[in-house]
């Protein structure tokens, strides 16, 4: 209690405390993760279980018992009975799944090459940014998409469904190194310089030690800046992919699966299907961003 | 003594904070008469750079003029709409700032930026402008300069740059010049010549200077009259030649002693215990009680007086007594 | 000069080889070219024949040689789907994607940079204020989402415009064009605005923070102490120095316009070729994927090299010699 306190009493929770679109953000972050961490408690059904399923209940609308069974659910089901909130809730952990873990991937990625640039330096460094430079020209989305589709042609078939996951979290991960990497390679540039690091070196501490405890704390806060923004961007391009049909599988649907899904059913009437999934993610995407950008402008006064 | 050019009275500037209000600026006065160099001086954040942004209308939100008036050939300006303070900077008052590194265009060729500035002030054609702004650059001294007018800033040394930033300022013919640190950003071996070249143009041109500086080598140079700013107050105002012989208040004599070029003529070198407070954590009383040595109960309860002869200052040191 | 802009056009092209590579490789290692071709009914000499004509018995730097020239003559391989030459299929679908990204860029670009310098001057009006907002909900809004409510508003509600397809088109040459019937431009509005608006929200908010940072710079403080106007400082003097770095990324912007485009084309189900390269990726298409990828690369380097050129021609401390400069 005394520790969120003193968070509380901080610059960054005193801007916290100033800016409601942050407390907001934060509010609705927490909830949707929360539910869709605890899905098998929350969700009233569990739509992959085929037993619990019942096709008299397809096509039900929100809040209106079907015509067949009599059931209620809130936000209806699809056509194959399955209902809606309950796939929403197991979709968001497919898409905070793939969404965190592709981000832990890129940040492991990109600050590890960018110490090693900017303290090494030399080809290293060279060697390491012409590839960012590289790999820069070209919009990350495609990237990913890229490095799907050369992971799919080596998965076998058969285990396509059941890699899909991993092979989008590096898909999306190694399209998003880039920003860490570059972020991090201009901070030790600066640190590798200052006195104490070079008192380090002189008392004969290895490089490795020197970088983990003296750059890397100096290179946390842009890089947990980047991390926030670039999860909201990993949550949009998972569903962006899912849409596209080329992330994950039916069998295990992201929003973007079930959003895809839905748009099937946008001419003949059921929105249902497609709305709540599409408001999930706007949501989620919108209010993760608004926490980013909150966060640099707290952490960085002179960009306001 | 003839009508001051400049003349502020009781400004203070005010910066409303989440802490409460700062007053970088208080109370201050002080007069500059046609071609004479007022010098002002004192620490980093003592308040004088944001004197000379209030007189010429540049203070950025949320900072503001709070009290006082300031007065230009007789007419009031801090009350002045924006569209008239904007008609009135570079006409009126010329500015030059800190780093010419920065302060030019590096887009515009450097006889562009001199001709906009002309031809939005005075009432000439182009190619009169043109010619204007060439005799500018003459005047300061740019060799070449008619083939230089169509050079970019990055084409120039950053002391032949200050010299074009003090043609800009005084392309329009200004009757003051606010100087902020003109020279803080040049090397050792140009300050000297940029000092004097400012100093030779307004005597020449008879322009009344504010020169900002926190180099008591410079103020020395050049000043006709010194004002000793403090945490935002006036500590001392009077001739350079008295100010600096025989600084009246502590905080002054204090300033000399710390200073090398100034205390040649001193038994010892002082330095001034501590640093200047906070603006958020100012003392009750005078504010420079905490470091002065002549503080006393009066000076921790009173505010300084406006004006004691020289200095604001409850104890001023009189000529021949000893500190 | 000439030695900056030597040395971008190597660059240029050294990526592009490595673009090449990579899209090689994919041939060479992704699946096996002889399974993908020959069907269950083969015999040890057609595989043997198909591999001399192949020219996979030769080395691997002979194989990338040959493989690169194939390229620049426009023999990009057959699809593994549909058994056509690949750059068949791509010169018959190129023309959807350019006209869609052609006027997606433009719009984003106009209304980036208008948006962008209103809301830097404005900073704390409520128009701003309410563009900004606006726009974060944009840059957080997926493509398709964009897409999807466009075609729920204006064809599912109000049946106002299409919600799939180019229209008519008409064929000038080998191109075929939406632009000169009503269809095909009614067809148009909806694609491009979903590709547009995403690019625009990017550029709006660059060109605004760009915009404040020379807006505090010393430079623009000098100009208003010399007493210019305020029309004056915020064109001639803040803008010009923005468009420096808003140049750079808005040329990448609209390299990515080609490759988002792959969104709004499967939303619209827009003949172009980014719904090709999607499809091919669902196939594992592997020519159809590789030229994608390498017709791609050259239109973005093509970009790149572009604005680094128009660079050059703003910023005068690039014109001199860079040596001396540094």
């Amino acid at each position: 209690m005394n520790a969120l306190a003193r968070a509380l009493n901080s610059d960054i929770g005193y801007s916290f405390r100033k800016t409601p679109v942050a407390m907001v953000s934060a509010v609705v972050v927490t909830i949707l993760i929360l539910s869709a961490v605890l899905a098998p408690l929350v969700a009233p059904y569990n739509p992959f279980d085929p037993a619990t399923l019942n096709l008299m209940n397809g096509f039900s609308k929100p809040m209106e018992p079907n015509a067949f069974t009599g059931d209620v659910f809130w936000l209806g089901t699809d056509d194959q009975g399955r209902d809606v909130f309950s796939t929403i809730l197991y979709g968001m952990r497919v898409s905070l799944f793939v969404g965190f873990a592709a981000v832990l991937f890129a940040l492991t990625l990109g600050v590890t090459l960018g110490l090693l640039a900017g303290y090494i330096g030399g080809w290293t460094e060279t060697l390491i940014m012409r590839a960012a430079d590289v790999q820069l020209t070209f919009p990350s989305i495609l990237v990913a998409m890229l490095i799907f589709g050369i992971a799919k042609g080596f998965t076998p078939v058969d285990m396509r469904d059941q890699m899909a996951i991993w092979v989008l979290i590096i898909a999306i991960g190694l399209s998003d190194w880039v920003q860490f990497a570059r972020v991090v390679r201009g901070a030790t540039l600066v640190e590798k310089n200052k006195e104490y690091v070079q008192a380090a070196r002189l008392i004969g501490r290895r490089p490795g030690a020197i970088m983990i405890r003296h750059i890397l704390p100096n290179v946390l806060s842009p890089v947990l800046v980047i991390a926030t923004i670039s999860l909201a961007l990993a949550i949009i391009a998972e569903a962006t992919l899912s849409f596209l049909g080329v992330g994950a599988p039916p069998t295990q649907p992201s929003l973007g699966t079930l959003i895809r899904i839905g748009q099937g059913f946008l001419f003949s009437g059921e929105w249902w299907i497609l709305l709540f999934p599409a408001v999930t993610l706007l949501a989620l995407a919108l209010s993760v961003n608004l926490l980013g950008d909150w966060l640099r402008d707290a952490l960085n006064p002179k960009l306001r | 003594m003839t009508d001051p050019v400049l003349s502020v009275r009781n400004l203070s500037v005010e910066i409303p904070t989440r802490a409460g209000i700062l007053k970088p600026v208080d109370g201050v006065s002080y007069d500059i008469a046609k071609g004479e160099i007022l010098g002002v001086v004192g620490e980093s954040g003592a308040g004088k750079s944001m004197a000379g942004n209030a007189i010429i209308g540049l203070l950025t939100r949320p900072a503001h003029i709070s009290g006082g008036e300031v007065w230009l050939n007789g007419n009031r300006i801090d009350t002045l709409e924006p569209e008239m303070l904007r008609r009135m900077r570079g006409k009126e008052i010329g500015m030059v700032f800190q780093d010419p590194l920065t302060s030019l265009n590096p887009l515009l060729p450097i006889g562009d930026q001199l001709t906009e500035t002309i031809l939005e002030h005075l009432p000439v054609t182009k190619a009169e402008a043109e010619a204007r702004a060439l005799k500018g650059l003459e005047e300061v001294g740019i060799p070449a300069a008619a083939q230089r007018m169509g050079s970019y800033p990055h084409e120039f040394s950053g002391g032949m740059r200050q010299r074009v930033v003090i043609a800009l300022a005084l392309c329009a013919e200004p009757s003051l010049i606010i100087a902020d640190e003109p020279t803080t950003a040049l090397d050792v071996s140009v300050q000297a010549q940029i000092v004097a070249l400012l100093k030779k143009l307004c005597r020449e041109k008879g322009t009344a200077v504010m020169l900002v500086t926190h180099d008591m080598g410079v103020i020395a140079e050049a000043s006709d009259r010194v004002a000793v700013m403090y945490a935002g107050r006036l500590a001392e105002l009077g001739p350079v030649r008295d100010v600096l012989t025989h600084p009246m208040h502590p905080y002054t004599h204090g300033l000399m002693g710390s200073t090398p070029l100034a205390s040649k003529g001193l038994a010892r070198l002082n330095q001034i215990p501590g640093s200047m407070p906070r603006l958020g954590a100012l003392p009750d009383g005078c504010a420079f009680n905490p470091r002065c040595p002549k503080a006393d109960a009066k000076c921790r309860a009173n505010p300084a007086p406006v004006m004691n002869e020289r200095a604001s200052c409850w104890h001023p040191m009189i000529p021949g007594q000893t500190s | 000069m000439l030695a900056y802009v030597i040395q971008r056009v190597v660059q240029s092209f050294i990526v592009l080889l490595i673009v090449g590579l990579v899209a090689f490789s994919m041939f060479k290692f992704v699946g096996d070219p002889i399974d993908n071709m020959l069907g269950q009914e083969r015999t040890d000499a057609d595989i043997e024949r198909l591999r001399g004509v192949l020219g996979l018995d030769q080395p691997f730097p002979v194989q990338y040689y040959k493989f690169l020239t194939n390229a620049a003559k426009g023999n990009l391989g057959v699809s593994y789907r549909q058994g056509r030459p690949v750059a068949e299929i791509i010169a018959q679908r190129a023309p959807a994607t350019l006209e869609l990204a052609a006027v997606s860029g433009f719009l984003a670009m106009v209304f980036g940079i208008g948006l962008g310098v209103f809301t830097a001057i404005r900073r704390d009006g409520w128009a701003a204020n309410t563009i900004m907002t606006v726009s974060l909900i944009g840059v957080s809004l997926p493509t398709f989402l964009i897409g999807i409510l466009l075609i729920y508003l204006f064809s599912v509600e109000l049946g106002w415009l299409p919600s799939f397809g180019r229209g008519e088109t008409v064929m000038i040459g080998g191109w075929s064009t939406g632009f000169l019937t009503a269809s095909g431009l009614k067809a148009l509005i909806l694609p491009s605005i979903t590709l547009g608006l995403y690019q625009m929200t990017l550029i709006m908010r660059l060109v605004r923070s760009e915009m404040l940072e020379v807006l505090r710079a010393d430079y623009i403080r000098f100009a208003r102490a010399r007493g210019l106007r305020e029309r004056s400082v915020n064109f001639r003097h803040a803008l010009k120095n923005t468009m420096v770095p808003v140049i750079t990324v808005t040329g990448l912007q609209l390299g990515s316009i080609i490759a988002f485009a792959i969104i709004t084309e499967t939303v619209f189900q827009w003949p172009g070729i980014g719904l090709l390269f999607i499809n091919a990726i669902q196939f594992v298409d592997i020519p159809v994927m590789a030229a994608y990828l390498m017709i791609i690369s050259v239109m973005f380097v093509g970009i790149n090299l572009l604005v680094d050129l128009l660079y050059v021609a703003i910023d005068p401390r690039l014109r001199t010699d860079r040596a001396g400069a540094h």
